[in-house]
């Protein structure tokens, strides 16, 4: 039986992780990439997980994306076990629920930047012609590329990428966007432009932002900023609160 | 599905030179294909409608035993009068029939009066035989282009060896079944063409002249043959013939007649069928070549966008959507290179057919012009065999897409 039909999924986009673990088998060594994460993050937060390199930030939002599975431990979206979903389950869920950004944008080359804004709404949500125009260019007059429609990726800049990529992540109304590195390949005032565009979009759309970064520049953005350390939840920072762990 | 379609061609147009190689290579696989069954096709509908049309008609008729002992043309083996009587009665009721021609066939002593050779001949009623082999008047290359009493149609090679032109008195010497002799003089009304395949090099007589010289007190036959008016039912006819003659019997319970079709009494019915099995494995090549060109095409494909696979599956495509996305691709491949060389193909066949450049000689036939046609089934054929062959090559590469982790997908560099 499904686990994602509509009365399961709660309108509040609560992320619960309980005690997860991931291992990852290397050859033969095991790699322990995550280990006991607990948090729980609110509904429309605005929260970054830093950490060095290798540190599970990139692992954690797998997880949360329906991406992959724990080893151990659950993990619960907007009231959905998401550990238990199957494949295809879980693109449903991805392709309803959440959106992504990619650190290398990932947007689709042969795709104008209207199709690649427009492509979910398409190929996943299969939405009305009509309706599908009028979110994409909601979305295209929010990140400020509404002149840039008719472009493919090839022909505009890195940032503009990324607002094409925001773009898409909300015009499926997902109430949780994962982004995994958004600014890595941006230059430090594109960078902060699209921290501020992620902001703005969260205080629009009541979306929760959940990102990861080791961009020092951008770290201040969050308003909750959980640190990892060796796959550990080593600590957890509330805009405006003392440092807590 | 529109959607799918328009990203597949995309994505194609991305890597313009290796589609239009691939699509090249596959329209270059179909000309060659129409090309081929064009030729070999015409050549073989060319060549039986020769040895049906000038010398043994669609099927033949003789009395049960006579075809095991064709070569000798045996006398006491010929259909008598009231055999073929009732063997005519049948043909008169079958619809399938356009016309049919009995004849009494013999061998026989052929003398200019300075030199004498051996001859085989037929006995026919010459407006019966011109219907049933029509292309026979065309074989006669001197002379009128009929046959009365007391005439000849001698074939050229006897005619040439034996010095003897139209005009010319020949006597012609037979033993009848009785063991007697018996000879008759002619007047050589024509030369006949020599045609390849059994009764290519005979002559022809008047059906009473045949009589007179074998001394047959009532009309024997050694056998009927028959034109029907779709030479494509030739198989159906003569097993629907056979179950009608079939239970003619004689004294002894045993069946009078045998039924044969051009396919069982000429040796070129072998090479047409070589021909059919040679058009096949040129079917196979051309699958070969689509299969290995997409496959290879879609492999590559798949293995150059594993990250933009990773992420539109992220997004939630479904596999299913992935799969289909590949397999149009496929498809548009061998759909854009089966068009392609359907249109030059056809172009090249009516270029051909226009011009007439192909000629060829067959046997002693010289000079014949070939006409290649194709029949529009065939080019649909070709099409769908392309099309559902490039749908298959693209499975592999697209089932590996839609089943890639879209994890694993998007850590790929």
């Amino acid at each position: 039986m499904s686990l994602i039909k509509a009365e399961n999924v709660s309108k509040d986009y609560r992320v619960v992780a309980t005690k997860i673990t991931k291992d990852y088998q290397t050859g033969e060594v095991v790699v322990r990439a995550l280990r006991e994460v607990t948090f729980d993050i609110e509904s429309a937060s605005f929260v970054s997980f830093i950490g060095p390199s290798g540190s599970g930030k990139t692992t954690l939002l797998n997880l949360i994306g329906c991406l992959d599975k724990p080893t151990e431990g659950n993990i619960q979206v907007a009231g959905v076990d998401v550990v238990k979903l199957d494949r295809k389950e879980s693109a449903r869920f991805r392709g309803n629920h959440i959106g992504f950004i990619f650190q290398d944008f990932n947007l689709i080359p042969v795709l104008t930047v209207f199709e690649n804004i427009e492509y979910p709404l398409l190929m996943v949500q299969r939405t009305p012609a009509g309706e599908r125009k009028k979110r994409v260019m909601t979305l295209l007059e929010a990140v400020g590329m509404a002149d840039q429609q008719e472009k493919y990726p090839d022909q505009i800049s890195g940032g503009q990428k990324q607002r094409v990529a925001v773009a898409r992540a909300l015009v499926t109304n997902a109430k949780l966007v994962l982004a995994d590195e958004p600014t890595a390949n941006l230059d430090t005032k594109t960078a902060y432009t699209v921290i501020e565009l992620m902001k703005k979009m969260r205080d629009e759309f009541k979306t929760t932002f959940i990102f990861s970064t080791h961009d020092q520049r951008i770290v201040g953005e969050a308003e909750i900023v959980y640190s990892l350390a060796d796959g550990e939840l080593v600590g957890k920072q509330v805009k405006g609160e003392e440092k807590n762990g | 599905m529109g959607n799918l379609f328009k990203i597949a061609v995309r994505n194609l147009l991305r890597y313009k030179r290796r589609t239009i190689l691939t699509t090249s290579l596959i329209a270059v696989g179909v000309i060659f294909v129409l090309g081929y069954i064009s030729i070999s096709g015409s050549f073989k509908t060319m060549i039986i409608g020769q040895i049906t049309d000038s010398m043994l008609g669609h099927l033949q008729v003789h009395r049960k035993g006579y075809v095991a002992s064709i070569e000798n043309l045996p006398l006491n083996l010929n259909l008598r009068a009231p055999a073929y009587k009732k063997l005519e009665g049948i043909l008169n009721q079958q619809p399938e029939v356009e016309a049919y021609s009995p004849r009494i066939k013999f061998g026989g002593m052929f003398s200019n009066f300075t030199e004498t050779t051996n001859i085989r001949l037929n006995g026919v009623d010459p407006e019966k035989e011109f219907k049933t082999i029509p292309l026979l008047t065309s074989r006669i290359q001197n002379g009128q282009k009929n046959l009365n009493r007391g005439e000849i149609l001698v074939p050229d090679l006897l005619a040439r060896g034996m010095g003897v032109k139209v005009g010319d008195m020949v006597v012609v010497v037979a033993t009848n079944q009785d063991g007697s002799v018996n000879g008759k003089q002619f007047k050589v009304s024509g030369i006949l063409e020599s045609a390849t395949g059994p009764g290519g090099r005979d002559g022809y007589i008047h059906l009473g002249d045949a009589m007179e010289v074998l001394r047959m007190g009532e009309m024997e036959v050694s056998e009927v043959a028959i034109r029907i008016k779709h030479s494509s039912k030739v198989d159906a006819f003569t097993q629907k013939l056979d179950g009608l003659l079939s239970g003619e019997v004689n004294k002894q319970g045993k069946p009078i007649f045998e039924v044969h079709s051009w396919e069982k009494l000429s040796p070129f019915y072998n090479i047409a069928r070589m021909i059919d099995v040679m058009t096949i494995f040129i079917q196979i090549m051309l699958i070969a070549v689509v299969l290995i060109s997409v496959m290879n095409v879609l492999i590559m494909a798949v293995y150059e966008r594993v990250r933009e696979i990773g992420t539109i599956a992220a997004i939630g495509t479904l596999p299913g959507k992935i799969l289909s996305m590949f397999m149009l691709e496929g498809l548009c491949l061998g759909l854009i290179g089966a068009v392609i060389g359907d249109i030059v193909g056809s172009a090249i066949i009516y270029i051909l057919n226009l011009t007439g450049v192909i000629t060829f000689d067959f046997a002693r036939q010289t000079g014949l012009i070939l006409k290649p046609t194709i029949d529009p089934v065939n080019v649909l054929a070709i099409s769908a065999i392309v099309i559902v062959v490039s749908i298959v090559a693209s499975l592999q590469p697209a089932l590996k897409a839609s089943r890639m982790e879209p994890i694993k997908a998007l850590r790929h560099v």
